[in-house]
């Protein structure tokens, strides 16, 4: 629509910059990762080893990584499973009107704009009232979930919102009952956004950080225990791990978009 | 409410054959289909319920509460609120928090839109216009921590930045104020929630209609009227949403300052999480609610300036 002047290519730059600026300093950090054994911090490399990645699976090292990370999985995957179930739930909900629809509503929203410390410090100081001791599968879950949750939400709104209520209909005047109906027509045709509200799920929780590190309790998660490193390690075996929890993360995400797209092309390929 | 007939997911219970014989199940039926909604969002109410809800109330109580000896006393004491309302370190924390959340605000302001723009009007093909847009939303699904520590290589004494600026002439020694400075402090911000920006104003600018552009266009619109009568006051609701998301962060924020400024800079989150380390509960509590009420004060200011309703 615009034609293809200056302009547009001033924006283009911009937009590369704006991209550049993103990625940047993670590929920055990737390539220090494979700093030599006498490498530091920064630019210059000291040769290209492994070194650092080794270090990472040695056992004196630092912190508990593998308990970290294990635990921080863990943790992801039952957010991640909750997550889609009640999104899921309270999008089918929010089809229709019932009492107290718009006060969950904005319940939801304002979940997300608390500021984290809140959440943080209200669960830490709730099961310290109740005498409960914190941990990562108790008060760090339901911290994870008012992180994940209006994501997952907002995702299912927006599909209900677009969905074609024709299709339901069609069904019921099939003689579907309305489990049929949810099965085989609601449920696939939202399944790539649940998986998208699956990814959401997944990764927040992962890497969440802000509300989780008053209410993890005595054994941290993976992103507190690499917080705690930044403290007292100096070495590139930070930007080691720095690195494989990133290639982690994007691993998802591309795994997550290569079967949306093969449920697409399935899904054409059934269309006559 | 439940006399009304629902159609969607339970409708076929209201449609069962009208003999006799089905007038029992119809009505279950009918029952089960007004109270499916509240089942269906009862795990949503009970999380927010437990974890939202309750914590915040419990921050409430116990900001009036004392403490003695690291052990919360409940009772009723406005010692908490005096001592955070008093402190000449809580306005200045509050003063530098707030100047935080103005630059950053108009950093990514700034940046957002024009990549939004870009994205919205400048992309033709949708396809490319969806991996762009994708490419711009990735790294909101990778660690922030590590986003932060990926600065220091750049930033550092020895770091990118410096190099390139004592090659170039620029200076002879090493700029000390790029890490650990409120500096640093802007960039990690806006390199962390400028894409909080990105995104509502991209999804309000992709619902302009595209012919109201032609038509301005056609009226002799140049491009500088097309944006600012058209383009900039169709997208306020996506700026705002945008303005409450990167505002709510950086006025809560504890880590970025803590992390980038090397504990050289405040922040009112930061001087809540000292609080919270001494084990000051309820002083910590009190701040807590200050720093909600001041949050909540501000988004209902964006609100009353721009109506959003339209988007949600």
């Amino acid at each position: 629509m615009e034609t293809r002047g200056p302009r547009h290519w001033a924006l283009a730059a911009f937009f590369a910059l704006f991209v550049l600026f993103l990625y940047g300093p993670t590929v920055t950090i990737v390539i220090l990762s494979f700093q030599g054994p006498d490498g530091g911090l920064t630019f210059p490399m000291r040769g290209v080893s492994l070194h650092w990645f080794a270090n990472l699976f040695q056992k004196q090292m630092v912190g508990d990584f593998a308990g970290s990370f294990r635990r921080s999985l863990a943790l992801a995957l039952i957010v991640m499973g909750l997550t889609v179930l009640v999104a899921l739930g309270a999008g089918l909900a929010f089809r229709r009107r019932f009492f107290g629809a718009t006060a969950l509503f904005y319940l939801t929203i304002a979940s997300l704009i608390v500021p984290s410390i809140l959440i943080s410090l209200g669960i830490g100081l709730m099961f310290n009232v109740a005498g409960l001791p914190p941990a990562w599968w108790s008060s760090a879950l339901g911290a994870h979930l008012t992180w994940t949750l209006p994501f997952g939400v907002l995702i299912m709104f927006a599909v209900f919102n677009r969905f074609d209520h024709a299709l339901e209909e069609a069904a019921r005047d099939l003689g579907a009952s309305p489990w049929q109906g949810f099965r085989h027509v609601v449920l696939p045709l939202i399944a790539p956004s649940l998986i998208g509200v699956a990814l959401f799920g997944f990764s927040l929780s992962y890497d969440e950080f802000a509300r989780t590190v008053m209410a993890a309790g005595s054994d941290n998660t993976l992103p507190l225990e690499i917080f705690a490193m930044t403290t007292n390690v100096t070495t590139p075996v930070l930007y080691a791990l720095g690195s494989l929890t990133t290639a982690f993360s994007l691993a998802i995400v591309v795994a997550v978009v290569l079967v949306v797209l093969a449920m697409r092309r399935r899904g054409t390929a059934h269309a006559p | 409410m439940s006399s009304l007939p629902r159609d969607a997911l339970t409708g076929a219970a209201i449609a069962a054959p009208p003999d006799g014989a089905a007038v029992l199940p119809r009505a279950r039926g009918r029952r089960l289909a007004a109270a499916l909604p509240y089942l269906q969002s009862l795990p949503l109410w009970l999380v927010m319920g437990v974890f939202l809800l309750i914590p915040i109330l419990t921050i409430v109580a116990v900001s009036f509460w004392d403490d003695q000896e690291y052990a919360l006393v409940p009772t009723f004491i406005l010692d908490n609120y005096r001592e955070v309302l008093t402190s000449r370190v809580t306005w200045t924390t509050y003063l530098s928090t707030l100047r935080y959340a103005a630059i950053v605000w108009a950093a990514t302001l700034a940046i957002g839109f024009t990549v939004a723009y870009f994205l919205s009007f400048h992309v033709r093909s949708a396809l490319w216009q969806m991996v762009l847009f994708q490419l711009c939303a990735i790294p909101f699904l990778t660690s922030n921590v590590i986003r932060m520590i990926s600065w220091i290589p750049f930033l550092g004494r020895n770091g990118i930045l410096n190099r390139t600026l004592m090659a170039l002439g620029v200076t002879d020694h090493p700029l000390e104020f790029l890490l650990f400075s409120p500096f640093a402090v802007v960039l990690a911000f806006v390199h962390l929630y400028t894409l909080f920006m990105v995104v509502p104003i991209f999804n309000t600018m992709m619902r302009i209609e595209r012919s109201l552009i032609e038509a301005a266009r056609d009226a002799g619109a140049g491009p500088v009227a097309v944006l600012r009568h058209i383009v900039v006051p169709l997208s306020l609701p996506g700026i705002a949403i945008g303005t409450i998301f990167v505002v709510t962060l950086v006025m809560g924020d504890f880590v970025t300052v803590q992390m980038m400024s090397g504990g050289q800079s405040a922040s009112v989150g930061l001087m809540m999480k000292n609080q919270i380390s001494l084990l000051q509960y309820p002083v910590a509590a009190a701040q807590a609610v200050v720093l909600l009420a001041t949050v909540l004060l501000m988004v209902w200011a964006i609100l009353r300036v721009v109506d959003i309703r339209r988007e949600l």
